[in-house]
């Protein structure tokens, strides 16, 4: 026995988003020190180029060992405090930045596997729906090659957009573009 | 692993009909036009990282978190009142044990924020934000003050009609929403474009019902109001490859 309803609308998180939704410690989706832990930071940009101060990222991603939690099955993860989930609000300068570890390999549910990823989901003021992405990353280049995600997209420059670059030690860096030149690779999930 | 082999496989989620969702390009309402991605979104087939979901609530929500009016010296100003409700799926399964996140202006119309800085007073006994988890039958109820309408410069005398922002998690990073909650039968809905960029068949879902039912006698009015996340189809998906 089914009943199909119809799903509640979508709003914009609006301006006063960070008075709901920030969390102590949101960042962390691995505890400070955690062994191979880094952040992935970057700036969140408008059509024009200017940073977007009142935005939210959101990331979630498999553990090392390529494991999810999940509301019907809980992780009790290998790596300590592991979540799996990161929220960072933009600041002034629209930057972001979540701490974590790179996931494990993740079936593609056929038969092979994708390369390492975040999915990440973005609210601002502004955008009247979530948008989605997925981050890589660029020291995965093998990987990268054989995944079916990125794979599909065009171009090159299409896969860039979501390919976070290693910036220092223990960085990486991706800005989001959420229009115009160098516009992020979006999807509909 | 894993899910799938723990006899839990989570199935794929329908895509929302046409007409549920507003389009991110909405000039009226004027943010959206610097903001909005203009190329069409790619379709990103639903794997195990999107049909799993964080599990929330240990650490975020505190006792009291539910009840707005409490945590200060003395009550807020404003009309007391209950918002409670259902969190389901598009099949009308409760989610249970879900994480509901909610955030308002006070009883004026004035949000504690930085850039909430329109001349109605702040009240030093309100924060306006709650927190709750579903409860086994997918139940959350908040215990507020009435939001109050505010300017807002999108276009000449442009009034924001009374919300409450509500965000929700479901099971799955497939079915994350954040939503607006507003009263019934508010006069200001015709000239706000954050409400109209919502199909107009599909407006009424954002508004909550007055519950004569819920109310407390001699406390408080009350308001409810369902919450439905994206259903599932019937495809488990099969994990290959581990
Ligand atoms: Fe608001």
């Amino acid at each position: 026995m089914k009943a199909e309803m119809l799903s509640t609308p979508s709003q914009t998180v609006g301006p006063f988003l960070s008075i709901g939704l920030t969390w102590e410690q949101g960042e962390f989706v691995v505890p400070d020190g955690t062994s191979g832990s880094f952040w992935v930071r970057g700036r969140l940009l408008d059509g024009a180029g200017e940073p977007v101060p009142d935005g939210v990222i959101e990331t979630w991603q498999a553990d090392p060992y390529g494991k999810f939690s999940h509301a019907l099955l809980p992780l009790e993860s290998a790596v300590e405090g592991f979540g799996g989930f990161g929220r960072s609000m933009t600041g002034p300068d629209g930057r972001y930045g979540v701490h974590t570890v790179k996931p494990g390999p993740v079936g593609d549910g056929q038969g092979g596997f994708q390369a390492p990823h975040l999915d990440v989901s973005v609210f601002a003021r502004g955008l009247l729906h979530r948008i989605v992405l997925r981050i890589y990353f660029a020291d995965e280049d093998e990987a990268n090659a054989d995944d079916p995600v990125l794979s599909a997209l065009p171009d090159e420059g299409a896969r860039a957009t979501l390919i976070a670059q290693p910036d220092g030690a223990g960085a990486y860096t991706l800005d989001i573009r959420l229009q115009g030149d160098g516009e992020t690779v979006f999807f509909a999930v | 692993m894993s899910l799938s082999s723990g006899g839990a496989a989570p199935t794929q989620f329908r895509p929302d009909p046409e007409g549920t969702h507003p389009p991110l390009l909405s000039p009226d309402y004027a943010s959206t036009r610097l903001r909005a991605p203009l190329k069409a979104p790619v379709d990103l087939p639903q794997r195990l990282t999107e049909l799993t979901g964080p599990v929330l609530g240990e650490g975020l929500v505190r006792p009291g978190d539910a009840d707005l009016t409490r945590g200060y010296a003395e009550e807020p100003v404003g009309q007391r009142i209950i918002v409670s409700g259902r969190l389901l799926d598009g099949d009308g399964r409760p989610i249970p044990r879900s994480l509901v996140e909610i955030w308002q202006a006070n009883a004026a119309g004035r949000y504690r924020h930085d850039r909430g800085n329109w001349p109605a007073p702040l009240d030093p006994n309100f924060d306006g934000m709650g927190r709750t988890l579903t409860d086994e039958q997918g139940r959350y109820s908040f215990t507020t003050v009435k939001p109050g309408a505010y300017p807002w410069r999108n276009h000449h005398n442009a009034w924001r009609p009374a919300h409450i922002h509500f965000s929700l998690f479901g099971r799955s990073f497939t079915q994350r929403l954040v939503t607006q909650m507003y009263f019934p039968a508010d006069p200001l809905f015709g000239q706000d474009p954050i409400f109209n960029s919502v199909p107009e068949a599909a407006r009424d879902r954002m508004i909550a019902d007055f519950s004569l039912a819920d109310t407390q006698p001699d406390w408080a009015l009350a308001f409810s109001f369902d919450i439905v996340l994206r259903g599932s189809d019937a495809t488990p998906f099969q994990e290959g490859g581990s």
